[in-house]
């Protein structure tokens, strides 16, 4: 009896507990705070996915501590069944319930799957800004082939433009995420992943590797910041007035490993690196490998 | 079935009596069943990388089909002679069954002979596993079988020393029995490489 | 050809102080285990008792002596990391990356290859085989190889910390970057051998078990009347048997990368790492599902016993269970919805894995009914099951909501994931092993562990549990990944502290675990159990003796319903005395598979360091005792019936000494089981 007593309070407490800690940090939470409509629609999935799936779990929490209380052993006035092993109705409800859950889920997820898929471009009526992020040890590259221009560990882009990255990796499998702006999407040698982002106003994010890479993986985060147009055409004005190139050689010594890699402008680059990268990973194959885009789909 | 209780019997439990080899042999297949899975993931995984010869050489290139015509012939013959030797078990004639399992690992040898000379062939001439994506999947998938096939020439050695020694016991026709269930389904797995790789791979 | 391979006297640990004290209570371990052994002059028990047995009882308890060993070996991991996160707020901590990458790497792999599986190995091992009446599993000495394989594997996992290093590459070890472009060196092929060795002991455990349910139940013990533990032990060892395979081909793929220069998995060369992830996942889900259901069995024998009330819904949980070993094979890609496939086969796996919640749902829901209109007594078996009804429902959850490809690809490799996984396998695969070893104990020791302490072990599991893992699901929606040795965002680090707080009282809860264990055997004498029923149990395991003889049963059991044992209490016909015996035939004792198994270990030892000559050594060890193995004609010993009367009428005469039910002293208890409309 103490002990189911004991058992409840610990639960209430724990809970508590959890919430408590969850007080701080939250307002500076990438998923809690969103910046950009992907995000603030996977997380909506959550919270729906978690608002029905309390038809289950409350009625088991409830099930479970009155249960404890009333059938204790020691309570000789609860009735006792012990041959009572099958109910029909209550077979019903049990299957039907959660499976009626599931059902109701899966017309959220199969919509949701197509609507947040990462390779679907984001249409605004504003023409896209396109990225190429390149993985490598440790620390990402970012190629801006329409403005002939490439930054480590910054990527900037203007508030209310898609952003159309365009994902291979130079090393390791890495993981490409923004998660103020959207999921993530795996990068891996000689192949091409795609995300489509959009911030909605002009904010400081964060992005990083979320895939193990080894040493240095602890550091392979980038800045991510979202611009006024006029602040954008400014960063790219900045950039292109930067000693540094990528041609061939400064690319070579770029892909060396290393750590903890300051804010680095070029304002050159050589012609499709973004292509010969992938391609060298393909033994010489200089074929576009992404697959044909579907048709424009709104993330709402 | 007498009691000697209400609740008890005193029959044998199945492990102790002839049941005993009707389990080994169940378990076998179960055995069979598991390497049966890791083969469908060979396939597959040659399949999928039929496509990934990094520049190098493709199996229409590499493959001979008269060499795999023979190695076919080899050891479907084989499992044919192996019928023979389980004929003859059940017939009780030891003589027939050394002969025919001696016979067996012949044919059986002669095919790793010729899978041997085929790898060892392409391996000289830069298309060993290392060379590609296709490459690994082609030597995996052909070499585990081989390695299966080897094991199986070891264990009819095994058994024709064990039938010499010990004679056509129960203990030792359940051993030729489930042998003969290993020889049959490596049998099938090469029926089905033949099919998938080098008859695709050729035409 | 070099006669040490790659290994050479820089291998051992003296290049860093953590890496020297790691190998240090590695050794120091083996040592002192050695030590006491010779101090209570037992090697001979030792060895040509329990070494060499091919009794599935002692298997079973070795296993389970395995599992809890390494449970503190994986628990060290824990606690590491979680204090290395707790400081390493813009600050590099205490332990350099190259050491919290392997250390999150050993965690993973102990835990799931050599705690959890071994536990389950040895729970069922030691119960299977009483719950169908039977003498034995049906291949004993298959049996025995499969533990030394599994102690092999654990092996080389322990021998890495002194001679060598191990993976950084994560218990999952995905290529490139376990390739031996990325990482060579010794560790990832460690991880290999130890995963490959003792994955064919799993499969053969597989094999093993189906045989011996299919086929070597007691009479009148149809399919509809085996315990529930038993079904899912079944399934489980379908899912072992089909499953493991795909682990073997992504292992061995992966070692000819490394080792033999293949392009499997490599970035060039027509390597395709997409190909590694299927096949590990093919195996990595139904995995879990191995890892799970037995625990469920578990819990659907502990429920049933302390609600002292019949399993509700027996045919359902059949069903459930049989459905969700099905589910698991179709599930396998929700492990990678990030990689790229496209929205329709994403949306086909997530749909598949939210409705495998709907038999675990409802396998929840059964126990609880069990529990409604029952009177339930809170023995540390029974409060670990009610700590679980409610913790892994939040985990059941999470999964779903991880279910769900878009919320995945915020969520996957941050903590949000790693508190999903732990919230379903400390409450649901820890949970249930612990109350399996409270529960058995009894049975395989004859005496009964001590209450207090084990009613305290879960106090302090349940609440370190909860605040060790549920800032993690904060953390998660926080963005922190997982796998990082030190981070420069301040909002993570108290969630981070607290955590650390509940791994310390989780170590409190180990500790009660230990200081339980000795307590009990220390106090034996006054907490044995006589008649072989400590709980009033309803299934045939306890109609054995505590501990039972070695043929479990001196006659074969005849069943006439399910909960056979409880039956036959309530006929009153559950210890009527044979009026004969007859001569049992049981196995053995050998060498030869541990033999093997240390083959097994040298093997993988040699594979590791490129010791080629050794490698091909132990083959042919291998291959030789297999042939003596079947070329011996007396494997087997027999006990004549009169031996069988002696140990049976003595434990007649203990009978009579005993109480005639031992929960009768329980305040709680409602009475002995009683033939149909008595009053």
């Amino acid at each position: 009896m103490r002990q189911a007593l004991a058992y409840r309070s610990q639960i209430i407490l724990a809970l508590g507990l959890a919430l408590l800690c969850s007080g701080c940090g939250a307002l500076t939470s990438p998923d809690l705070d969103p910046k950009g409509p992907i995000t603030l629609a996977e997380r909506q999935l959550l919270f729906d996915g978690l608002t029905i799936m309390m038809i289950v779990i409350v009625p088991v929490f409830i099930m479970a501590a009155l249960f404890c209380w009333r059938y204790r052993g020691t309570n000789r006035n609860a009735r006792y069944t012990p041959n009572l092993a099958y109910y029909w109705p209550i077979e019903i409800l049990v299957w039907g319930v959660p499976a009626a859950i599931i059902i109701w889920l899966g017309f959220h997820l199969v919509p949701g799957t197509h609507r947040l898929d990462p390779y679907n471009p984001i249409d605004t009526g504003v023409a896209p800004l396109e990225v190429q992020a390149v993985a490598q040890d440790w620390k990402w590259l970012f190629i801006y082939p329409e403005q002939n221009i490439a930054v480590v560990n910054e990527l900037v882009f203007p508030a209310g433009t898609p952003l159309a990255i365009k994902i291979t990796s130079d090393t390791v499998m890495n993981s490409f995420v923004i998660p103020a702006l959207g999921g993530q999407i795996y990068a891996m040698a000689g192949m091409q992943t795609r995300l489509h982002l959009l911030a909605n106003e002009p904010a400081e994010m964060w992005g990083r590797n979320v895939q193990y890479s080894g040493t240095g993986f602890a550091d392979q985060q980038f800045r991510a910041i979202a611009t006024t147009k006029d602040d954008f055409d400014a960063w790219v004005a900045k950039v292109k007035s930067a000693a540094d190139t990528l041609d061939a050689g400064a690319y070579e010594t770029l892909a060396k490993p290393s750590q903890k890699v300051p804010v680095t402008y070029y304002s050159d680059v050589e012609p499709d690196l973004f292509d010969r990268i992938i391609a060298k990973w393909r033994h010489g194959d200089i074929t576009d490998p992404a697959p044909a885009i579907p048709a424009a789909a709104t993330a709402e | 079935m007498t009691a000697a209780s209400a609740t008890m019997t005193d029959i044998a439990p199945p492990s102790e009596g002839a049941e005993k080899y009707e389990e080994k042999a169940f378990g076998f297949w179960i055995y069979l069943m598991s390497d049966g899975v890791i083969f469908a993931l060979l396939f597959a995984t040659y399949v999928v990388m039929l496509g990934n010869t990094a520049g190098g050489p493709t199996g229409k290139e590499l493959f001979s089909l008269e060499r795999a015509a023979g190695e076919t012939a080899l050891l479907l013959l084989s499992s044919t002679t192996f019928g023979f030797a389980a004929v003859a078990l059940a017939a009780a004639d030891r003589s027939r069954v050394l002969l025919w399992l001696v016979v067996t690992v012949a044919l059986g040898a002669g095919f790793i002979f010729l899978e041997f000379g085929e790898f060892s062939g392409m391996i000289a001439q830069g298309a060993g596993p290392d060379r590609s994506g296709f490459l690994s999947g082609f030597f995996t998938l052909v070499g585990t079988h081989g390695l299966h096939v080897s094991i199986g020439i070891l264990w009819i050695l095994v058994m024709i020393g064990q039938v010499l020694i010990k004679g056509l016991t129960r203990p030792v026709a359940s051993r030729l029995a489930r042998l003969g269930l290993f020889w049959h389904f490596l049998d099938i797995i090469w029926v089905v490489i033949f099919s998938v790789v080098y008859l695709p791979g050729v035409l | 050809m070099d006669f040490f391979g790659r290994l050479t006297i820089d291998s051992l640990p003296f290049y860093s102080l953590i890496a020297a004290s790691g190998a240090g209570v590695t050794v120091l371990g083996a040592l002192s285990v050695m030590a006491v052994i010779t101090y209570f002059g037992a090697w001979r028990l030792v060895v040509f008792g329990w070494v060499t047995s091919l009794d599935h009882k002692k298997i079973g308890i070795m296993y389970i002596m395995v599992a809890l060993v390494m449970l503190m070996r994986g628990f060290i991991d824990a606690a590491m990391m979680r204090s290395q996160q707790a400081i390493a707020f813009n600050s590099d901590g205490y332990l350099p990356p190259g050491h919290f990458d392997q250390i999150f790497s050993s965690h993973g792999t102990i835990m799931i290859f050599f705690m959890a599986m071994p536990f389950l190995s040895g729970l069922i091992n030691l119960i299977m085989p009483q719950q169908l009446g039977s003498r034995d599993v049906a291949f004993p000495f298959m049996n025995s190889i499969s533990l030394w394989f599994t102690t092999a594997g654990a092996g080389l996992v322990l021998i890495s910390l002194v001679i060598g290093k191990f993976s950084t590459a994560g218990w999952t070890g995905y290529p490139p970057y376990s390739g031996s472009e990325y990482t060579p060196g010794v560790g990832v092929d460690y991880w290999l051998w130890a995963v490959l060795i003792s994955g064919i002991g799993s499969t053969m455990t597989g094999i093993n078990f189906l045989v011996t349910i299919i086929k070597c139940r007691a009479p009148g013990m149809t399919l509809l009347r085996l315990p529930l533990f038993t079904w899912t032990v079944l399934v489980t060892s379908v899912l072992m048997i089909f499953a493991f395979p795909a682990l073997t081909v992504a292992c061995v793929m992966l070692a000819l990368d490394r080792t033999a220069g293949f392009h499997f998995f490599t970035n060039a060369m027509g390597g395709n790492m997409m190909n590694y992830i299927n096949l590990f996942w093919l195996w990595g889900h139904p995995e879990v599902y191995i890892l799970i259901l037995p625990a469920f069995g578990v819990f659907s024998e502990v429920v049933a016993v302390f609600s002292q009330k019949r399993l509700f819904g027996y045919i359902s949980l059949v069903l459930a269970t049989c459905a969700i070993g099905l589910l698991s094979f179709t599930v396998w890609l929700h492990h990678f919805f990030t990689m790229g496939s496209s929205a329709n086969v994403n949306s086909f796996f997530g749909i598949m894995t939210t409705i495998i919640a709907v038999p675990t749902g409802v396998k929840v829901f059964d126990w609880l009914l069990t529990m409604y209109r029952g009177r339930i007594i809170f023995k540390p078996p029974m409060l670990y099951t009610i700590g679980f009804l409610v913790t892994f429902c939040i985990g059941g959850l999470s999964g779903v909501l991880l279910a769900m490809p878009p919320v995945d690809y915020l969520m996957h490799n941050t903590t949000f994931l790693i508190a999903h996984f732990h919230n379903m396998i400390i409450p649901g695969v820890l949970f249930g092993y612990l109350a399996g070893y409270m529960f058995w104990f009894p049975k395989a020791f004859g005496f009964k562990l001590n209450e207090k302490w084990g009613a305290w072990s879960f106090w302090c599991w349940i609440i370190g549990f909860y605040l060790a893992f549920m800032p993690l699901y904060v953390l998660g929606l926080l963005g922190m990944p997982r796998r990082m040795e030190h981070y420069e965002i301040a909002a993570w680090q108290p969630h981070l502290i607290v955590a650390a707080i509940g791994a310390f009282i989780i170590l409190l809860g180990i500790v009660c675990l230990i200081v339980q264990l000795v307590v009990s055997i220390r106090d034996r004498q006054q907490a044995l159990d006589l008649t072989g029923d400590p709980w009033n149990g309803r299934s045939l395991e306890w109609l054995t003796s505590s501990p039972p003889a070695p043929y479990n049963f001196a006659l074969v059991p005849q069943v006439q319903s399910i909960d056979a044992f409880w039956d036959m209490k309530q006929r009153g016909v559950a210890y009527e005395r044979p009026d004969r015996y007859v001569d049992i035939t049981l196995p053995k004792n050998t060498f030869l598979s541990a033999v093997i198994g240390g083959a097994g270990f040298v093997f993988g030892f040699a594979m590791v360091w490129w010791i080629w000559w050794l490698a091909l050594l132990c083959l042919a060890t291998i291959f030789v005792a297999i042939v003596i193995r079947a070329s011996q004609n007396d494997t087997d010993m027999v006990i004549p019936a009169a031996e069988v009367k002696a140990i049976e009428d003595a434990r007649f005469a203990q009978l009579a000494k005993a109480p005639k039910n031992e929960m009768a002293d329980d305040p709680g208890f409602a009475g002995q089981p009683l033939p149909e409309g008595a009053a």
